[in-house]
């Protein structure tokens, strides 16, 4: 089965629908699948709920999908970039799922790898844990947190073989492998695809069985707080 | 007027927090002043944890050098150390709620005298969420604060229960203040020491949190 795609809207074709759930990878505007998200913006795929870490910025990421009021809900652990963001969630227009990061990379993980729940100590004794069981286990007492199912993977790698293992580059990888995992379909967005066996077997950081269909394409990589240091002089 | 007790300035709470540390801990550092710890930790061999998925974290990049790719969890570029690993965002929540973590340092809006935090939250103001802050507060071996001990108003931020939403319930070790060093302890809060120039008693008249001997 051929898992390579001539771009992201021939990627994504057959895949969206109203409602549906979607995983995406990516920590603030690195690692994100930039390509994917504008796909998403073009097919006018609504009442998302998506679960990702954060929500992009203004204009940039997936705040492009909030400005065209495609999303419906987030389930985010920190969305404090977007003012767009702010006033949609304000106004009662968008849904917030407040997730602690871990739990929020956990709950993906778990669900790809066929858990359904799992008891964590984070979050207990505070507003996360409302409404949710817990259980005491050696005298601590842990909640249950539920997998995040999603319909639909959107994730960035670095390299991918056409078989779609992958490797990401330094802290690109974030939310990327989790959120592969979790959805029925995923869908991988590289900046450079190569031929199997190409990428050393033993250097492989998430094996193609999860990756259905893989694009290529250039990234803009917007860097979001750019920090440097004086070179001394010598 | 509590307003006119100095004691230490932000520089000097860091390098203070940077004598918590020891030889070969992996660390988790905060935004604001505890981002500044790393510049006091001297010949010490402290190894960065960012929660984004990062072990050896180094200094910010040359000018011309920043790599989008490279970042830490404040989304600052950064650089890499020959000792560094990458890893993603379950891998690094594993390592931070499984105990291998050493030790946080982490900023506060208060803490209450059993060791509650609350450091994410204003109710009716705006909320940018908890990042990985309650899964730190809850996994690491010790959790270390870093903060004002007042508010602007001259008030206690140290209290004897918290009124903001909680990141984690009973979960400081210690709290590093402008004004001295206290512990969580049996009963309340124990002063470690005083920061130069401020008393023991205007360390007590400061705080809110029952202090115990």
């Amino acid at each position: 089965m051929k898992k390579v795609y001539g771009s992201a809207a021939e990627a994504l074709d057959g895949l969206l629908f109203d409602g549906m759930t979607i995983a995406a990878g990516g920590f603030g505007l690195c690692g994100i699948p930039e390509l994917l998200i504008d796909a998403m913006v073009e097919s006018g795929v609504k009442d998302l709920t998506i679960a990702s870490n954060n929500c992009g910025v203004d204009g940039f990421g997936l705040g492009k999908l909030l400005d065209t009021k495609q999303i419906k809900k987030m389930m985010s652990s920190y969305v404090g970039e977007n003012a767009e963001f702010m006033r949609q969630y304000l106004s009662g227009e968008l849904e917030l799922e407040f997730n602690p990061q871990g739990t929020l990379a956990e709950r993906m993980r778990a669900a790809g790898a066929g858990i359904p729940g799992f008891y964590t100590k984070t979050g207990v004794g505070t507003v996360v844990a409302e409404g949710k069981e817990t259980k005491v286990f050696g005298g601590e007492e842990y909640v249950l947190e539920e997998g995040i199912f999603a319909d639909l993977s959107i994730v960035k790698a670095w390299k991918a073989d056409t078989s779609g293992n992958c490797v990401f580059r330094k802290t690109a990888r974030n939310f990327n492998p989790p959120a592969a995992m979790c959805g029925k379909v995923c869908v991988m967005e590289v900046e450079e695809i190569v031929q199997p066996g190409e990428l050393d077997p033993d250097h492989i950081h998430l094996p193609g069985i999860f990756v259905h269909r893989i694009i290529k394409g250039e990234h803009e990589k917007r860097i979001e707080q750019r920090t440097t240091r004086k070179r001394e002089d010598v | 007027m509590p307003g006119e007790i100095k004691g230490w300035d932000r520089n000097q709470m860091a390098a203070r927090a940077a004598e918590e540390l020891e030889d070969g801990m992996y660390v988790n550092l905060g935004i604001g002043i505890p981002t500044l710890v790393a510049n006091y930790v001297g010949d010490k061999e402290i190894t960065l944890q960012s929660e984004n998925g990062m072990l050896g974290m180094g200094p910010f990049p040359y000018e011309g050098e920043e790599d989008p790719d490279l970042i830490n969890a404040g989304k600052q570029t950064i650089t890499e150390l020959p000792k560094t690993s990458y890893f993603d965002s379950s891998m690094s929540f594993a390592m931070i709620r499984g105990g291998k973590i050493a030790a946080a340092i982490l900023g506060a809006m208060e803490v209450a005298e059993n060791g509650d935090l609350a450091n994410w939250m204003i109710p009716g103001k705006l909320v940018k969420g908890m990042g990985g802050a309650m899964d730190l507060v809850a996994g690491v071996g010790r959790v270390i604060v870093v903060m004002d001990h007042t508010n602007k108003h001259g008030d206690s931020k140290l209290l004897k229960e918290c009124t903001l939403p909680l990141t984690g319930k009973g979960v400081v070790d210690r709290i590093i203040t402008n004004l001295g060093v206290l512990d969580v302890v049996e009963g309340g809060l124990k002063i470690v020491e005083t920061a130069e120039g401020v008393t023991e008693d205007e360390l007590r008249a400061a705080t809110e949190a029952t202090i115990v001997n």
